[in-house]
């Protein structure tokens, strides 16, 4: 075995930064799945009946549908009765500033490195932390505020809103969409609501950290973001995980909605804990996340950068049907030991003139498994429909595997549809180049691989793509062969 | 600078270099010349720490240090630097760029402040006229979609910026036209020194027109069968390598 090798075993060996347990007393509810617990989480919450009505008549069509068989990943059968579906950091008052949190929870972040207090200073951006399906700490509310941005949890959300609520839920992404995004309907328990007034430039970015923390208990977010006529908002979604032994299941769903000239811009950097090197343990990531370009001339954009979970399972797309709109999907996609991601976009052109554009870099490592799956649809009134994708993958070792399922459907004879996809090997020429230049192993892997993912990375706002390419660091370390 | 005793490496088992000795002091230019399969690139990347050679037997010291028990890395960050003779392609990352991450681990290892920005492009600024470079190649990924002359110049201005103590050029010639030949042959005599030292290994005489080397080494089945001074070289290039090889009994060995 060459020192090349060696190295990259050492440093692959390592283990992962972000697994810790914080002792919270949770407020939780039994395990299992039934009417009577999506009472008791709706009750709990406080919910209207409509609400309560809506969650359970996604659980009723959830049982009449099987779990897709479809992706190419494997893993063991969910047991939907051993999961506990509520859990809430048991704090009676909602806290009014940072010093009522809890500082357990503070700590929490801080050893993330994402501390509020400077969050508040630094950078501009107004945090809705999401610690176990309830927010904790909202900051910068009275700023957007002035400008009728509404940023606040889903449950207040609920409360506060509910016209608004009732009239885009699940208009996107409807409770019937699949499998999972049903189970999500039944059963969520908190997320984020935003909704930006008409012609109005959300002035700074908007960001929730999500954290899974009580064991065995799965995630169920539910995030709801409404762009009026003319208005623009960078919305970003960042998250680590505590070390588990036992598998969670994540079941997020995302509605964007973007009317006449409006902009949607939503980033995601994913790290949950995605299993030891022998693939025990580490979050499923069933996620369903869809835009809707509802208006003329509207645009959203999906950026992912996706480290995490032992499985990963999602296709943000968008559905194109204000004319001229524009959908975008930039993805970097990693496994490594034995993730499997399963991941890629759907983009749906029915308006005329709908462009999108799909990069989307899948790097493997280890035992890793890596899937790109996308559909271009183009419907039979969308003259002059136009789509461009391209499909990159990384391979680091031979153990790994990359597959690409591209799927075309055009129903009309004007549409452009182009698609391109490479296959490369990170080789052990190139890490030498790099290391007779002076670089370390590490550095070289990440120089590598930051190269092959830079035109995802250009994309995401720049604190975020600092953090991404640590990550994809972090997350690479030594697995070159 | 550097000395070579008896240095034994091969791949795979085959041993290739069978007893090397070779001394390079600084402000000397190192001429190894060998017919094909003689071991000439198989020396640069045993010095130069490529991970599929084996060294079996001898040592090599390198300013003091053993220089076989340093990494690439450190063998690179301690001065010593290979042109490559196939340059290696690096997609997505700009040649600025790699460039300033090596040469700030260079200095951060020698204790000096890294470069910012601004500095580093005043240094390149400076160095690109030494081998004709265009800004349009620094700000192209590394080496991808360069001609084989691009990329053998691209080795030289690297070697210019990152300004090693020991180069070592393993076939900087071979695929250049003479226009070419003539630009890197240029870059490198700017960059002499006499604190520093060059090892150029080359298949051709034709490169020591335009750089003259102190001494020349001829390298045959894996030992220096002659060594003499540049007139050495222009005895090879009309008479070959049989004559050498007919004398019998290399020197170092």
């Amino acid at each position: 075995m060459s020192t090349e090798q060696n190295t990259i075993e050492e440093l692959a060996n390592r283990e992962y930064k972000y697994g810790f347990v914080t002792d919270i007393e949770a407020d939780t509810v039994p395990k299992g799945l039934s009417e009577e617990v999506i009472r008791t989480i709706s009750m709990k919450k406080g919910e209207p009946t409509w609400m309560l009505e809506w969650r359970l008549k996604a659980f009723r069509h959830w049982l009449t549908m099987t779990e897709p068989g479809w992706p190419n990943v494997k893993y063991p059968k969910i047991d939907y009765q051993d999961i506990r579906y509520y859990s809430a950091p048991k704090s009676t008052n909602r806290p009014k500033s940072l010093e009522e949190v809890d500082p357990e929870l503070l700590r929490t972040y801080q050893k993330l490195g994402i501390s509020l207090e400077e969050q508040m200073h630094l950078a501009g951006v107004a945090v809705d932390a999401v610690f176990d399906s309830v927010s904790v700490a909202t900051t910068f509310k009275e700023k957007l505020n002035e400008l009728g941005v509404i940023f606040c949890s889903f449950s207040e959300a609920v409360r506060e809103h509910p016209d608004l609520v009732r009239k885009y839920l699940g208009s996107v992404v409807p409770p019937t969409d699949n499998y999972f995004a049903a189970l999500n309907s039944a059963v969520f328990t908190d997320g984020s609501f935003c909704f930006i007034p008409p012609g109005v430039r959300c002035p700074m970015e908007l960001s929730t950290y999500f954290r899974i923390n009580a064991a065995e208990t799965g995630q169920f977010e539910r995030t709801l973001i409404v762009a009026e006529e003319g208005a623009y908002v960078s919305y970003l979604e960042g998250c680590t995980a505590p070390m588990r032994d036992t598998n969670q299941l994540h079941a997020a769903v995302v509605e964007l909605i973007a009317l006449d000239d409006a902009r949607i811009k939503y980033s995601t950097v994913q790290n949950w804990y995605p299993g030891d090197k022998e693939g025990k343990g580490g979050i499923y990531n069933f996620v369903t996340k869809r835009g809707k370009c509802a208006g003329v001339n509207s645009r959203i954009s999906w950026t992912q950068v996706e480290t995490g979970s032992a499985i990963t399972w999602k296709y943000p797309g968008v559905i194109l049907q204000g004319d001229n709109s524009v959908g975008e999907f930039y993805s970097v996609a990693v496994t490594n030991n034995r993730q499997q991601a399963d991941t890629g976009t759907k983009m749906i052109h029915l308006g005329k003139n709908t462009r999108s554009t799909i990069v989307s870099k899948g790097i493997s490592a280890g035992h890793g498994n890596n899937s790109y799956r996308g559909l271009v649809s183009v419907g039979r009134n969308a003259e002059n429909a136009r789509n461009f994708s391209q499909c990159d993958s990384l391979l680091l070792g031979d153990q790994c595997g990359a597959h690409t399922f591209p799927y075309i459907d055009v129903r009309n004879p004007s549409a452009r549809v182009e698609h391109e996809a490479s296959t490369s090997k990170i080789g052990e020429d190139q890490i030498f180049y790099c290391k007779q230049r002076g670089l370390s192993a590490e550095d070289a892997v990440n120089l590598i691989v930051n190269g092959f993912c830079k035109e995802v990375f250009r994309e995401l706002p720049m604190e975020f793509a600092v953090e991404a390419q640590k990550l994809l660091g972090v997350s690479l370390e030594g697995s070159v062969g | 600078m550097l000395t070579v005793r008896n240095l034994h490496a091969g791949i795979d088992g085959n041993e290739i270099l069978r007893g090397i000795d070779l001394e390079v002091n600084a402000g000397e230019v190192h001429a190894i010349m060998g017919p094909n399969g003689s071991g000439k690139s198989t020396l640069a990347g045993v010095l130069a720490g490529r991970p599929e050679y084996q060294v079996s037997a001898g040592e090599v010291t390198y300013e003091g240090k053993n220089l076989l028990d340093l990494a690439p890395e450190e063998r690179a960050r301690e001065g010593l630097f290979l042109a490559f003779q196939y340059p290696v392609e690096i997609p997505g990352v700009s040649n600025t760029y790699f460039l300033k991450a090596a040469l700030n681990a260079i200095r951060k290892h020698r204790g000096e402040e890294e470069l910012d920005a601004m500095e580093f492009l005043a240094l390149m600024k400076k160095k690109m006229g030494l081998v004709e470079m265009d800004q349009d190649l620094l700000n192209r990924p590394v080496n991808e979609g360069f001609s084989g002359g691009e990329k053998k110049r691209n080795e030289i201005f690297q070697m210019a910026v990152l300004d090693p103590k020991l180069a070592v050029l393993d076939e900087t010639d071979s695929g250049l036209d003479i226009d070419a030949l003539r630009i890197v042959a240029a870059g490198v005599n700017k960059l002499r020194r006499p604190e520093n030292a060059v090892i150029l290994v080359t298949h051709y005489q034709r490169l020591l027109n335009y750089i003259i080397p102190d001494f020349v080494h001829v390298l045959i089945d894996g030992r220096i069968a002659k060594s003499g001074g540049k007139e050495l070289a222009l005895a090879l290039e009309e008479r070959g390598y049989d004559w050498i090889k007919e004398q019998g009994l290399p020197v170092g060995a």
